[in-house]
């Protein structure tokens, strides 16, 4: 058995998920989703059959199947080529997924970046529409009817966040909402929604296509199939990668030719920074999850300019909603800045660790909540090199 | 495509995003009673109740600060974060909804921890110094930062301000160097009067509550209300305070300053010195007013009552045109015209409905009219020397008496419109202890004033008043056949939008002072009487669309809009807070004070007739009175360039 490319990135037969599914009640597509363990891979790892049971359960003719293309984490590029090499799995899966919920409508965000697939997505919609892939009494089966529409995002990180994204798609300024309700109760247009990462949506259509059980024989018991790894950083052979869930840190630096490593930010900006002697750490959701972002950085590099740039990044990218994250992240910058020039006391360090937690505890959403990990880990694992920085005036 | 259309055609595009919606219980799901354990004490309460409201029900405190009782939840702040038994993060109260039994810790170390960072992070980022600032002593930031124990400012602090203050709106001032970013603003403004003139702009720290492409206020489309200044926690919106001018004119010994008081600050003024809201000072105010120095005190009221005549007459004249003419541009129904913020309104968002506007001016402006022509006629004082100021509790009638056209007298007819507040921080200045003082009256010769006239203060009492004249007039009857007491309940209360009908049972003879218009009112006999009432423009929005798609508000008469929720006693110059609560004992208030009147309708007042005899002598409607007042109106729409 490889465990190289055993489910996205393989030759598993077009719409075989899809004529599967066909041939099958909504219930039971619920119930094989759920038997094989699929967590959502935008980054909550929520598990997709309890998403959508609950969307089929909601009330309402009209539902939204929405498919999660804002990729705005620092470090990912995963989704960028399943919509690029994969397009139809990924409107497969969504078209399951319509199935599975009642849905009539979908509508893919797609991060504006990349702005240059929207040609080829329609292109590839439009294919499908022929087929009678999409449209109406799709492939024969009386009433279902269901189309996909591609709106673009307009650069906001946050976004991607579930709520934030439907009040984009409905015309707001980008903000996310109080839940509860959550989106599949009260979605887009105050209709149940479901919202699904890219990756997400193209594995429902493999477990589809070969069931729930072929699909649990890759990864942990608590993390079932595979993942998409994109990597950066200073290893030989950055790029995207398929591989099963639960595999070591170290296990990956062999595959991807990073060996020698200092650390390892796993998830983005929002993930949080491992240090080499935690290099058996397992890539799970049970252990250390990840949206599939994975930063390496080689032993040259200082960690406290890495922390300045993920601290930027949330300063930039907050929504400015709610006070701790909004202020919080602009507080933790500036004691990055004074630990920079060796002007940070303790006392103010111990203040910023509990602001740190602060935030990540009353913060509104996911992106204030995690905005401090990369920062609280720096400093915590590597709390010598940071902490050591000489004020101005003895440097000279 | 179809299916990406809004579900419904009524979702208006200014409505506020459902992010800062209530969490609508039927958007959760249905159900009926749900238990909940706050601090070791348990409850029973209607399903997706607000953590916040069932620790009310227990006497909880928890502090607020985005949370509005008038407005859709925001959830923004943070600081009114819970802890939850089984759940990681903190909550906010004010958001979440229960649905499921829960136990809830109010302040946990977390809890207070997250607290006290929310209310640094606030003051870090805060400019501005509480004993120059108005609103100290009733600032929610600085109560809470008290409360909850703020020793130091641990995140730093503001030396130099960021933001210019924008003075350029006649009636809202905004320092955005003092606000914290609760968004109440934003949300009274979208969601409450659907204007849209405010919004939170850019991101992360940089935020800030702004305007279409930062253009200054005065340069936009906003309606002037004030219902924003009445709903922000802090000092960083306030009304464009004209005291120093006030007291500058009242030092001058050359100047005649004449002031005039409207119905609703009365109602509302005792709360700015302790009092429960409720507390009408109305003859208390006489007395601390003289002590200021203003050299005559006007009751609004008598201007109210010469309103409801010539408003009542421009009505009759209409519905004459209407319905006896065929006249099919008399537009029908007409509308009053007395609240200026919501005159501002038709005129950017429905111009093309500007022929339905009464001519009639507003009482205050009708009053300034009359000071400088008739009162400094019969006594003999150079209108030029004359400065009029009127006690408002609006603040969009700081804009009105500043539109070019309100000078029919050949001077400015109204010189300074104070609010409530403002009102009462001249009154402390003067060292009055205005609950203590000796009542005393109204001068003459406008102290004569009629309960109709008080009742303008509360949504409805215009179209009460108008109606009890009007009906006195037509049917040659009492009001008092038709109404106990002669109190229009149906036209009263806080319904958002309300309508009435009343069959005109009969006709009597034209009364004198109409007969130079009517031969007789046979066409009203058995005419049934339709009439409406909205308040706050949200309302008055829904009337109008009503209107323009043919519905029953089309098919009224007479339609009385208020730009503020509640009418005039909510106006945005009110004291603050304020909260449906508050609103409804100011009404009270106001009731009270019409039943207490000898005179309760417009036409009975003697000052009033005594005004048509010697002055405007072709009566009501006529020619002088059209040049006095009466208004016109500017066609504005919503579109900046
Ligand atoms: C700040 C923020 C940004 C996010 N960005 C993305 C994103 O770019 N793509 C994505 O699929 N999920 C993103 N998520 C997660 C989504 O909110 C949501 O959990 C996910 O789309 C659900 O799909 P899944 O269940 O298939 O993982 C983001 C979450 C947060 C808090
Ligand atoms: S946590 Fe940050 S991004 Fe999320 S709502 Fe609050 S301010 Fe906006
Ligand atoms: S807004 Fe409040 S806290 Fe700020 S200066 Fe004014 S009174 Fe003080
Ligand atoms: S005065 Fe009224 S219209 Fe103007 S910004 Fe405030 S709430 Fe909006
Ligand atoms: S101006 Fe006032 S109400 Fe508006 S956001 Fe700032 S503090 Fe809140
Ligand atoms: S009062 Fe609840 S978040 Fe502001």
């Amino acid at each position: 058995m490889s465990t190289r490319n055993p489910i996205l990135f393989n030759d598993i037969p077009a719409e075989s998920g899809l004529r599967r599914a066909l041939e099958m009640h909504p219930l039971d597509i619920v119930a094989e989703v759920r038997a094989s363990g699929l967590k959502g891979r935008g980054g909550a790892g929520f598990p997709t059959a309890m998403k959508w049971q609950l969307a089929a359960a909601a009330e309402g003719a009209t539902k939204y199947v929405v498919c999660n293309a804002d990729e705005g984490e620092p470090g990912t590029f995963k989704d960028r080529v399943l919509l690029s090499d994969f397009a139809d799995l990924v409107f497969e899966g969504m078209t399951i997924a319509s199935l599975a919920i009642g849905a009539t409508g979908g509508i893919v965000y797609l991060r504006g970046e990349y702005t240059y697939l929207v040609a080829h997505l329609e292109s590839v919609l439009a294919r499908r529409r022929q087929a009678n892939l999409l449209g109406n009494d799709i492939l024969g089966r009386k009433d279902w009817n269901f189309d996909i529409v591609i709106h673009l995002g307009s650069g906001a990180y946050v976004c991607g966040e579930e709520t934030a994204l439907i009040e984009s798609l409905e015309g707001h300024r980008g903000e996310p909402r109080n839940r509860p309700p959550f989106p599949v109760n009260t979605g887009y247009m105050g209709r149940p929604t479901i919202v699904n990462n890219v990756e997400t949506l193209c594995l429902a259509a493999r477990v589809l296509a070969r069931g729930a059980t072929w699909f649990r024989q890759y990864g942990t018991h608590a993390s079932t199939g595979s993942k998409l790894f994109s990597v950066s950083g200073d290893c030989a052979k950055p790029g995207v990668y398929e591989l099963p869930m639960g595999i070591t840190i170290a296990d990956l630096l062999v595959e991807v030719g990073g060996l020698g490593a200092k650390a390892v930010q796993v998830g983005g900006a929002s993930g949080h920074c491992v240090p080499s002697r935690l290099f058996d750490r397992t890539l799970a959701f049970e252990d250390a999850p990840t949206g599939g972002s994975i930063i390496i950085f080689g032993q040259q590099r200082d960690m406290l300019a890495v922390a300045r740039n993920f601290m930027e990044f949330f300063v930039d990218e907050s929504c400015g909603q709610c006070t701790p994250c909004r202020y919080g992240n602009s507080v933790l910058l500036d004691g990055i800045e004074r630990l920079e020039k060796g002007t940070c006391s303790i006392r103010h360090l111990n203040e910023l660790k509990a602001l740190g937690e602060t935030m990540e505890l009353a913060s509104k959403c996911g992106l204030g909540q995690s905005a401090p990990k990369a920062f609280l880990s720096i400093i915590e694992h590597f709390h010598d090199e940071v902490l050591g920085r000489e004020p101005p005036h003895f440097a000279a | 495509m179809a299916f990406l259309k809004p579900i419904s055609p009524n979702t208006s595009t200014t409505r506020a995003p459902q992010s800062q919606r209530r969490n609508e219980p039927e958007a959760i799901g249905p159900g009926t009673m749900v238990s909940v354990t706050i601090d070791g004490a348990t409850t029973e309460v209607p399903y997706a109740t607000t953590i916040l409201d069932a620790a009310k029900k227990l006497n909880i405190k928890i502090p607020t600060l985005c949370h509005h009782p008038d407005l859709c939840v925001a959830g923004v702040c943070r600081i009114c974060v819970v802890e939850i038994e089984g759940m990681r993060n903190l909550q906010a109260s004010c958001a979440y909804p229960l649905t499921q039994p829960l136990k809830v810790n109010t302040h946990s170390r977390t809890v207070r921890q997250a607290r006290r960072h929310v209310l640094d992070l606030m003051l870090a980022n805060h400019y501005g110094q509480c004993t120059t600032c108005w609103r100290n002593g009733n600032c929610e930031l600085q109560q809470l930062a008290e409360e909850y124990g703020v020793d130091m400012t641990r995140f730093g602090s503001v030396v130099t301000p960021k933001h210019e203050i924008d003075r350029s709106s006649y009636s809202v001032v905004r320092d955005m160097n003092k606000c914290i970013g609760c968004r109440r603003c934003v949300r009274t403004c979208i969601d409450l009067q659907e204007v849209g003139a405010l919004e939170a702009t850019r991101r992360g720290a940089e935020t800030l509550i702004s305007t279409f492409q930062d253009k200054p206020l005065g340069d936009v489309v906003c309606i002037a209300c004030g219902q924003c200044i009445n709903r922000c926690p802090t000092g960083a919106l306030m009304a464009n305070d004209p005291t120093d001018d006030v007291w500058a004119a009242i030092d001058d010994p050359k100047k005649h300053v004449v002031i005039q008081t409207a119905p609703s600050p009365r109602a509302a003024i005792g709360e700015c010195f302790g009092q429960p809201p409720g507390t009408a000072l109305t003859f208390e105010l006489n007395t601390a007013l003289r002590y200021c120095g203003f050299d005559k005190i006007f009751d609004t009221n008598f201007t109210a009552d010469l309103t409801i005549i010539e408003e009542g007459t421009e009505l009759l004249m209409r519905l004459h045109r209407a319905l006896v003419g065929g006249d099919t541009t008399a537009a029908v129904p007409q509308f009053t015209s007395c609240s200026p913020g919501w005159v501002k309104y038709l005129e950017h968002f429905y111009p093309e409905m500007i022929p339905h506007m009464s001519t009639a001016k507003s009482p205050q402006q009708m009053f300034g009219t009359i000071i400088k022509t008739y009162y400094a006629k019969v006594h003999n004082i150079d209108p030029a020397d004359i400065v009029t100021v009127a006690l408002m509790p609006c603040s969009a009638k700081k804009f009105e008496c500043n539109r070019p056209e309100m000078a029919a007298s050949g001077y400015k007819d109204v010189d300074f419109g104070l609010t409530t507040r403002e009102m009462a921080a001249m009154i402390k200045e003067a060292g009055v202890d205005l609950p203590n003082v000796p009542p005393s009256e109204f001068d003459s010769p406008f102290g004569t004033a009629t309960g109709s006239g008080v009742v303008f203060g509360a949504t409805g009492g215009v179209m009460e008043a108008a109606l009890r004249t009007v009906i006195e007039l037509v049917t040659g009857e009492k009001v008092e056949t038709l109404f106990e007491n002669a109190n229009i309940m149906p036209v009263r209360g806080f319904d958002g939008v309300r309508y009435a009908e009343l069959k005109i049972p009969k006709v009597g003879p034209v009364p004198p002072i109409l007969q130079h218009l009517f031969k007789d009112f046979e066409w009203l006999n058995g005419v049934t009487l339709k009439v409406g009432v909205a308040h706050g423009t949200a309302n008055a929005k829904r009337v109008i669309e009503d209107i323009k798609a043919g519905g029953k508000f089309s098919e009224c008469h007479f339609i009385e809009f208020m730009a503020c929720p509640g009418g005039c006693l909510g106006g945005g110059g009110q004291p603050i807070p304020t909260s449906p609560e508050i609103r409804a004992a100011r009404a009270k208030a106001i009731y009270a004070e019409d039943m207490g009147y000898d005179i309760r309708k417009s036409h009975e007042n003697p000052d009033v007739l005594r005004i048509y005899e010697e002055f405007l002598t072709d009566g009501p409607c006529g020619h002088k009175s059209h040049e006095l007042l009466h208004t016109s109106y500017t066609v504005r729409g919503r579109f900046i360039l």
